[in-house]
């Protein structure tokens, strides 16, 4: 007798369109979302916030109530839904340039406040929709459409590493950085995704987890080839593991 | 064994799935798909063991099911 041991989830809709483009890890991203979400039991009270680039398109996926806020304050939208309706699971779905470039001051205050909200934070190193220009963790050396001979420190600095940051604010319970290079790190970033959303269900503080995540498009690379340097270049810059949780210590 | 239920119209042929197989069950179609891509297809000689690999990295949910 076979036995069904793996389906879409429920907290994506059975209409969804994936408006990504091909290989682009924002789509596993999202249903990594989805079945912790399903697996929590909470997709009856969840409210999403979507935020403005390739994640502005969470509603169309989601299969729960979204909202959608202006560039880069997913977090500060998310404090007062969650402040209004405590008994929600409010989760913030956003990319690098929106949480840590745009709403950089909404994200630290937020998770300085401790607000019991999700934060996910795709970082792909570049600002996609709009056509791949240098973000604030565009790499050293890594060439986008405004740094055309390669991000050089006397012009745009470093990147910044989101979590080596969020890790000193003393409101967030859990910090981490995945990947979703390989199946087993796809079953890890899951496992980190639930903790930041178990953060927020034991009243602990902010969950944060920052994916790296590949642009095939941006970057000119196959998808393969862009998973060669999410696990090479980039993981050397940002180093993925558990930075903060107090999850598990409680 | 295994058996996957895969919606061709929904894959964008990124073959990130092909990579991903042990079995290598899964390989290029050579007839497009509704969207223009040419998609994944089940070789029908090679044999699935339901270890939903493909479905894990699947970033557009293209294979609806796995049956083990």
């Amino acid at each position: 007798m076979e036995q069904l041991v793996y389906k879409k989830p429920d907290s994506i809709k059975d209409d969804f369109k994936i408006t990504f483009c091909p290989g682009c890890d924002h789509g596993v991203a999202v249903r990594l979302v989805a079945e912790v979400l399903d697996e929590l039991g909470v997709r009856e009270r969840t409210i999403g916030i979507a935020s403005v680039g390739c994640s502005v398109f969470s509603y169309d996926f989601f299969n729960v109530d979204i909202v959608e806020s202006a560039h880069g304050r997913s977090l500060a939208v998310a404090t007062g839904v969650k402040r209004s309706k405590p008994d929600k699971v409010v989760f913030t779905y956003q990319g690098d340039g929106d949480l840590a470039s745009i709403g950089l001051a909404e994200t630290i205050h937020a998770m300085t406040r401790g607000e019991k909200v999700t934060a996910i934070c795709i970082n792909n190193t570049t600002y996609g929709m709009t056509g791949g220009q240098a973000g604030p963790t565009t790499l050293l050396g890594q060439v986008t459409t405004t740094t055309t001979k390669g991000r050089c420190v006397e012009i745009s600095g470093y990147p910044l590493k989101i979590c080596e940051i969020l890790k000193e604010v003393d409101g967030t319970a859990y910090v981490a950085r995945v990947t979703l290079d390989s199946p087993q790190a796809i079953m890890n970033a899951k496992k980190s995704i639930k903790k930041a959303f178990e953060a927020q269900l034991k009243g602990l503080g902010t969950g944060f987890v920052e994916i790296l995540a590949t642009c095939p498009t941006n970057w000119k690379m196959t998808p393969k080839g862009a998973h060669a340097r999410v696990r090479g270049e980039m993981s050397a810059v940002f180093k993925p593991g558990v930075y903060k949780d107090r999850v598990s210590e409680v | 064994m295994g058996r996957i239920v895969l919606n061709r119209d929904r894959c964008k042929a990124c073959y990130l799935c092909v990579a991903a197989c042990p079995n290598k069950v899964l390989e290029a179609d050579d007839k497009v798909n509704a969207l223009g891509y040419y998609p994944v297809k089940v070789n029908p000689d090679k044999q699935c063991v339901g270890c939903a690999m493909c479905a894990r990295v699947c970033p557009d949910m293209a294979i609806e099911k796995v049956y083990r």
